[in-house]
């Protein structure tokens, strides 16, 4: 029905004139009864701009404000607000069709240009532009304005940042309050109703059971959001009667104020897949706070409730932990949020691919069993486990330090002959002292040979092998110098006793050859084997010091001629 | 402490406890006559007390069953000496005497005590304390005195029964930082020595020709602490770390330690006899005692 029964008013203050409001095609239509009345009214539909009504729950008459694009405001009162809804509706409805037909041409010229390339837009756009302000279908401003706005829409939308929640909590969504009714106003924006139901699910899956999806969702909507904080008011103020009674009363708060079954759910399903072997004791014990003398009882867990108000508690730490972890998700769905039900919808079909993917089947079950029995195992139920074993060798350390020795000790004799033994030895401890007293110290104390040994026996190996081995390879070059090199050469062949090495060497010599021939025959070669290394090491040291000897001369030679030191 | 209080004095002054090994058991089957190594050693001590003026030697005999003090350089008197004696330097005259009188006296203690059958080691445990003793009062004495270190001349083996008494006088050493040298003319290894040069910081040599035992003692032993900062010293190649157990007195390699004031037994005991403390059951016996209390348990 397309008439109503109203009452007009151009200003709140006026009285009304009473008449029948008509809506025809593009039309809106006001016909007063008084037909002597002047206030016929005849609006374009295209021409309305906005339209303003009141509240359902409040006081007033069903009014509707409609404004034109001129400015004026036309208010007209309902009989009843069924009726100014529908005319509403049906006003809503003609306006949109208005718009769409306006800029349909373009708009649809547009969304299909979407899809195509750059360059084709390009193309695209130059012939559009031609065609219309050259048929002076609209004019430039209108025809770049609209484009400005479709296309800041589009680069919005593509460059999108993904924007995280915010880390404000649910419960710090404040009211603002009117001071002098005991209303409060909240202001609903879509990020607050993403994260509402990012964070309760139960809260998510009311809203699709409960706010239908017919054209006057927006009041129901609007019932669910007064009813999910009418539930938060009562959670604040701590009051489980009440919340108790308000529960039994009504269905739908009563879902806000249950603990959210969903969660429960989620919970249940990680606490299966949790290590069985995690050691929760350890874990009690870290937590300090509950010792004496310290920390502050604020979890809750000091109040007390009765049992079967209970469930209508909360806590702040479920509501931190829960809040942390959907922020700590992020934000994973990319929807028009403006559209409060697809969001809902968008986030429970999220949450069931994630449900669907963390059920464990039976092979994960399996396998998950088989893993806990590993890492738990006990040992008395183990199969004995046989490892290759490498056979232990320890070897004995007094080999290492007897070895060391020279001669063995001899052992301690037999008892009677120690006694004897033992005055043998006091009495030539004793004789040795007197010695010394009456002969005084030995002279000299050290025979020089023994104190050259003593001093020079590393010395002289290490030269001496250093010079034959490098005699072996290279006859003729200059040896590496050992420092005794640097010594002048009388001290040297004094230390070294250079000429009765020599001699001692050829001695050797000839011991060796002498053994050879006196052996016999069948054993000459072996001996000749064993001796040869012998003989060749003595042979590369003549021969090296030969060359050598050979080189000092003749250096000598060259030298000034007083220098000429004898050679040995 | 006593490092810094030291350091009055210059540098290279030096205090020589010289611990002398006169074990008759050792010297009657050396190569070596006790007089031959006895005038090495005098002529060393002449050459120690030479190098500084300030510096001071203190020799201790270490006898079978005793030791004794035999020679304390600041003590003696100079002057009267017994110069009928030619080649006797006159330093050494009662030096001699006093050995000898301690050698009778440890030949009438050898007489008194009963034979057992031990090793014919000397009492180095004893001497090493005597030294330690005579370094303490020095220290005491004042400010004023030089660098102390013990050189201990040694041929006779070790003797495991004084294990404890000469590990304990090492630590005392190592606490007031006094080093032991130690020259081992014998022929087995002593661990004690290598041990108590090895955590002292003093050196060790086994010098193989005693006909040149001289030399080795002044080349080695006679730099005094402060030249061995740049002085290169023989280094032994490894350290005998064997010890002898607390029970029987033998040398052990493998043992059983107690925890508590870690003695060293070669089987297991129940109880320590040091410290009085109760060991627990070994886990090597006593398995079937084990699993009785495993068996328990369900039951409880």
């Amino acid at each position: 029905m397309s008439d109503w029964q109203v009452k007009y008013k151009s200003s709140l203050k006026d009285r009304g004139t009473e008449g029948i409001l008509k809506l025809r095609e593009g039309i809106l239509l006001f016909v007063p009864n008084d037909p002597t009345s002047d206030s016929k009214l005849k609006v374009l539909t295209p021409n309305i701009k906005s339209q303003k009504y009141t509240k359902e729950g409040s006081k007033k008459p069903a009014w509707l404000n409609l404004s034109n694009k001129q400015g004026d405001s036309h208010i007209f009162e309902f009989q009843n607000y069924q009726d100014m809804h529908a005319c509403r509706a049906l006003i809503t409805k003609a306006l949109a069709k208005c718009e769409e037909e306006q800029p349909k041409k373009p708009a649809a010229v547009l969304t299909s240009a979407e899809q195509l390339s750059i360059a084709d837009l390009e193309l695209r756009f130059k012939r559009l532009h031609k065609e219309f302000v050259e048929t002076k279908v609209l004019t430039e401003d209108e025809f770049w304005a609209t484009r400005k706005k479709l296309l800041g829409k589009d680069s919005i939308r593509k460059s999108k940042q993904q924007v995280g929640l915010k880390s404000m909590m649910v419960s710090g969504i404040k009211p603002s309050t009117d001071g002098r009714t005991n209303r409060v106003t909240f202001n609903l924006t879509s990020e607050i109703i993403f994260q509402i139901f990012a964070e309760k699910p139960a809260v998510r899956q009311a809203f699709i059971n409960y706010v239908p999806t017919i054209f006057l969702r927006q009041m129901t909507e609007k019932d669910f959001w007064t009813k999910y904080f009418r539930a938060e008011y009562l959670y604040s103020t701590k009051n489980t009667a009440v919340a108790a009674a308000e529960a039994a009363e009504d269905e739908e708060l009563a879902v806000f104020l249950k603990p959210d079954e969903i969660l429960a759910q989620e919970a249940r399903q990680k606490i299966r897949r949790v290590d069985p072997t995690l050691d929760m004791e350890a874990d009690q014990g870290d937590d300090y706070t509950h010792l004496m003398d310290h920390g502050i009882q604020r979890d809750g867990t000091m109040d007390v409730v009765e049992p079967q108000n209970g469930q209508f508690r909360r806590s702040l730490l479920q509501d931190l932990n829960r809040h942390a972890a959907v922020v700590l998700e992020g934000r994973n769905i990319d929807v028009d949020s403006e559209n409060t039900r697809s969001v809902a919808e968008a986030l429970a079909r999220v949450k069931q691919v994630s449900k669907a993917d963390g059920e464990t089947t039976k092979d994960a079950n399996q396998e998950r069993l088989a893993r806990m029995s590993r890492l738990a195992e006990m040992e008395d139920l183990q199969a004995p486990q046989n490892f290759p074993l490498a056979p232990l060798s320890i070897k004995d350390p007094r080999d290492y330090f007897e070895s060391q020795q020279g001669n063995v000790v001899n052992e301690p004799r037999g008892a009677g002959t120690l006694k004897r033994n033992v005055h043998e030895a006091y009495g030539s401890l004793k004789e040795s002292i007197l010695e010394i007293r009456t002969k005084g110290l030995r002279d000299p104390l050290i025979k020089p040979e023994v104190a050259f040994e003593v001093l020079f026996y590393p010395v002289v190996f290490r030269s001496l092998t250093q010079t034959i081995s490098t005699a072996k390879n290279i006859i003729g070059k200059n040896p590496r110098e050992s420092f005794l090199d640097r010594l002048p050469k009388s001290t040297r062949d004094e230390v070294l006793h250079v000429g009765k090495l020599k001699d001692a060497m050829s001695n050797s010599y000839s011991q060796l050859e002498a053994m050879k021939e006196s052996v016999q025959s069948e054993l000459r070669h072996q001996l000749s084997l064993l001796v040869r290394p012998m003989q060749q090491a003595l042979d590369a040291a003549f021969q090296h010091y030969d060359a050598d000897l050979q080189r000092r001369t003749a250096k000598s030679a060259r030298g000034s001629a007083g220098e000429a030191n004898g050679s040995v | 402490m006593a490092t810094v209080a030291s350091k009055l004095y210059s540098d290279d002054v030096s205090l020589l406890v010289l611990l002398l090994d006169t074990n008759p058991l050792f010297w009657s089957n050396t190569s070596t006559t006790f007089s031959q190594f006895l005038s090495h050693v005098l002529a060393f001590l002449n050459a120690v007390l030479g190098l500084n003026q300030l510096n001071r030697v203190v020799l201790i005999a270490t006898g079978y069953c005793s030791c004794d003090y035999i020679y304390d350089s600041s003590l003696t008197l100079s002057g009267n000496s017994e110069s009928g004696r030619t080649g006797m330097p006159a330093l050494f005259g009662s030096l001699l005497e006093k050995l000898e009188d301690f050698i009778v006296k440890d030949e009438e203690l050898i007489k008194e005590q009963e034979h057992d059958e031990r090793i014919a080691s000397s009492l180095l445990s004893g001497s090493l304390s005597m030294a330690l003793c005579y370094i303490q009062r020095v220290f005491r004495s004042g400010h004023l005195h030089p660098q102390p270190r013990i050189l201990c001349l040694q041929g006779s083996p070790d003797g495991p029964e004084q294990y404890v008494a000469v590990m304990n006088s090492i630590f005392s050493a190592q606490r007031l930082m006094v080093p032991i040298d130690s020259c081992y003319i014998g022929t087995q290894n002593s661990a004690f020595l290598q041990q108590a040069s090895y955590i002292t910081g003093g050196v060790h040599h086994a010098p193989k020709q005693l006909d040149g035992l001289f030399q080795f003692l002044t080349t080695i032993f006679a730099t005094d602490l402060h030249t061995r900062s740049f002085v290169q010293l023989p280094k032994p190649v490894g350290v005998d770390f064997r010890a002898s157990c607390f029970c029987h007195k033998k040398t052990i390699d493998m043992g059983y330690v107690c925890s508590v004031c870690l003695s060293i037994f070669c089987e297991h005991h129940k109880k320590c006899s040091t410290c009085g403390s109760v060991f627990g059951q070994s886990k090597l016996d006593g398995a079937s005692t084990v699993s009785d209390k495993k068996r328990k348990a369900p039951d409880s």
